[in-house]
């Protein structure tokens, strides 16, 4: 009898596999000989490089110092470290031998020329939603760019992970293909925008949370989730900021890094500006009215609110005329660890009103999301490494503090910050949150 | 009263506990090595090191450096017996109109004490916060070279 179950069993277990295995095979795509570059349409082209810019490809696809698209860029998951494909034309370490039909069926079902399966940090999750037509452009796009000979790395993932058809087995629970349908309610720069965020943006791919298996839960769109170790805000009606996001903010905010309701863009928010800065005008505003709407659509009342946020914060910032009186009289307990001292020292000398600092433009810091946010992670990495521009690039500068201020002393600078500028709650855990950013900076 | 230990030696200071470091070192201490630039922790004129670290003593309240060691330009070296990093800037005349040396003297202190075999580009990433606006940058480069150079054979020396 119990031989008879478990031959059952088994049975069924081999059926099971047997067809998740047929299901998931596909078949290699023939390799093709790389064309002449000039055989391309350049308005194709100009349209490809346009999407890239929105779908911020070259972000994964270059390694630090590395030649673009050229591939190694490190993608740190909780699952283990998968580094970035070469997509250059190269035909032996790139997709130089990729037909379209193979760049297609990359981008639509995470699976690469030869068959097999992607893992997705690769977002074919969203890319399965974009039109062929722009994945043909931005195919033309990439097939234009300088190949370039450079192997591939392959991920440091643990077993099971390793093996390539555990991609297949997530494909199969939550992949859901299907080109975009457009909300016939909505006006065309809000299905534009809607479009663009769900496909080649990928916008849902850091801002809204995981679940154990590391796909986005998709009844918690846009509630907020991780970045390489950046909290990404909430977009929704969850939203942290202190000023609601409108239309016109979070087109400035998405065309130039800053607005002045919201401050600057930071973490690995900054690579997504730098594409969005070079994409179409249009499309950035599109994308901006479909952000704003997830928070709700009455810009007016947005806007009031706004204003509203932007007076309360101007009236917590410290508002002096001379430096030396906000030094007479603040933070004088002679604690090292007084987080107000603190402030007043390292921080008022820029964070104050009336501040008038050529090379920075501080935000006034109750709009600040890094000290509304209910993870204190990022003002720690802020306060930790500053902000600057990318190399070779104009921008802003706030300097790091990690070797003026002790672990101590950023703890209490934090919490002073959070709670003078904030009415959020008090945070908890800032110690450990600060270990944590501390070796993810190595500082 | 805040104390501070800057070059080794503990000062009892009269200042407010969030006045920076810098006005401290300049105006009560007399160690005028240290330059204000923009005094918004954005040029490097202003850096010393705090723990054998550069930090920017412009944006560096007193309040913070109780129980730890400040070490300025003039912790390095005399003008007549410069330290190793001064005397490879002397001899490599890595000055122009000199105003943001010190702290590049500073922060190339650190580097090399950090990572004695620092590569090129390791060296121009971590002297990058200092900013120079005449452009000896060249000869600022070379000057840390030397240094690491005599510091290493010193090294060497001191060991047999």
């Amino acid at each position: 009898m119990l031989l008879r179950v478990i031959s059952v069993l088994v049975l069924v277990a081999v059926v099971a596999f047997g067809g998740f295995y047929a299901w998931a095979w596909h078949s290699e795509i023939a390799p093709v000989r790389p064309v002449d570059a000039s055989t391309y349409d350049p308005a194709i082209v100009a349209k490809g490089a346009a999407l890239a810019s929105i779908g911020s490809c070259v972000v994964c696809h270059t390694q630090a110092g590395g030649q673009a698209y050229a591939g190694g860029y490190p993608v740190e998951t909780p699952f283990g470290t998968l580094y970035g494909s070469n997509i250059t034309p190269d035909p032996d370490t790139g997709i130089g031998s990729w037909s379209q039909a193979a760049f297609r069926r990359a981008m639509h079902d995470g699976v690469d020329r030869k068959g097999q399966h992607l893992y997705p940090a690769f977002p074919y999750d969203h890319f399965t939603h974009a039109a062929d037509t722009d994945i043909d452009a931005i195919y033309s796009y990439l097939m234009t760019r300088d190949p370039v000979q450079q192997q591939n790395r392959e991920p440091a993932l643990a077993f099971p992970l390793n093996i390539r058809l555990a991609a297949a087995g997530w494909q199969l629970l939550y992949l859901r293909r299907g080109e975009f349908k457009p909300d016939t309610a909505q006006n065309a720069a809000w299905n534009r925008g809607a479009y663009l965020a769900e496909s080649l943006g990928h916008c849902g791919a850091c801002h809204t949370p995981r679940n154990a298996l590391g796909a986005e839960k998709k009844n918690e769109a846009y509630n907020g989730g991780i970045a390489e170790n950046w909290h990404a805000p909430a977009l929704n009606g969850n939203s942290t900021a202190a000023a609601p996001w409108t239309a016109e903010a979070a087109f400035q905010y998405l065309r130039t890094g800053w607005d002045a309701h919201h401050g600057h863009a930071s973490g690995p928010m900054t690579a997504v500006i730098d594409g969005l800065a070079k994409a179409p005008e249009s499309d950035v505003r599109a994308l901006a009215t479909y952000i704003a709407s997830l928070s709700g659509t009455d810009d007016e009342a947005k806007s009031r609110r706004a204003d509203a946020a932007l007076k309360a914060a101007r009236e917590k910032t410290p508002a002096i005329v001379s430096l030396a009186s906000l030094q007479a009289t603040t933070g004088k307990s002679g604690n090292t660890n007084d987080g107000a001292a603190i402030f007043v020292g390292a921080c008022a000398s820029c964070h104050r009103s009336g501040s008038q600092t050529p090379s920075a433009r501080p935000v006034d810091l109750g709009l600040s999301d890094a000290i509304n946010s209910p993870d204190p992670g990022n003002l720690l990495q802020i306060i930790l490494s500053g902000i600057h521009p990318q190399a070779r690039e104009r921008g802003f500068i706030m300097p790091g503090f990690s070797t003026a201020l002790t672990d101590a002393q950023i703890v209490a600078l934090a919490g002073y910050v959070r709670t003078h500028f904030s009415d959020k709650p008090q945070w908890t855990g800032i110690d450990a949150r600060l270990t944590e950013a501390r070796r993810k900076t190595g500082s | 009263m805040t104390t501070i230990t800057v070059n080794g030696k503990p000062h009892q200071v009269d200042a407010a506990p969030s006045t920076p470091l810098l006005y401290v070192l300049r105006n009560d201490l007399k160690l005028n090595g240290a330059k204000f630039g923009c005094g918004l922790g954005q040029c490097g004129a202003c850096t010393v090191l705090v723990d054998r670290q550069p930090v920017y003593s412009c944006v560096t309240p007193i309040s913070v450096l109780e129980g730890r060691q400040v070490t300025t330009l003039e912790g390095l070296g005399t003008p007549d017996n410069p330290g190793p990093v001064q005397r490879a800037f002397i001899a490599e005349q890595a000055a122009q109109c000199g105003y943001c040396i010190p702290g590049m003297v500073m922060r190339a202190q650190a580097l090399i004490e950090h990572k004695p075999r620092a590569s090129e580009s390791e060296i121009r990433d971590y002297m990058a916060p200092s900013l120079c606006r005449c452009g000896t940058h060249m000869r600022i480069l070379r000057a840390i070279r030397r240094a690491m150079k005599d510091m290493r054979t010193a090294s060497v020396e001191g060991a047999r």
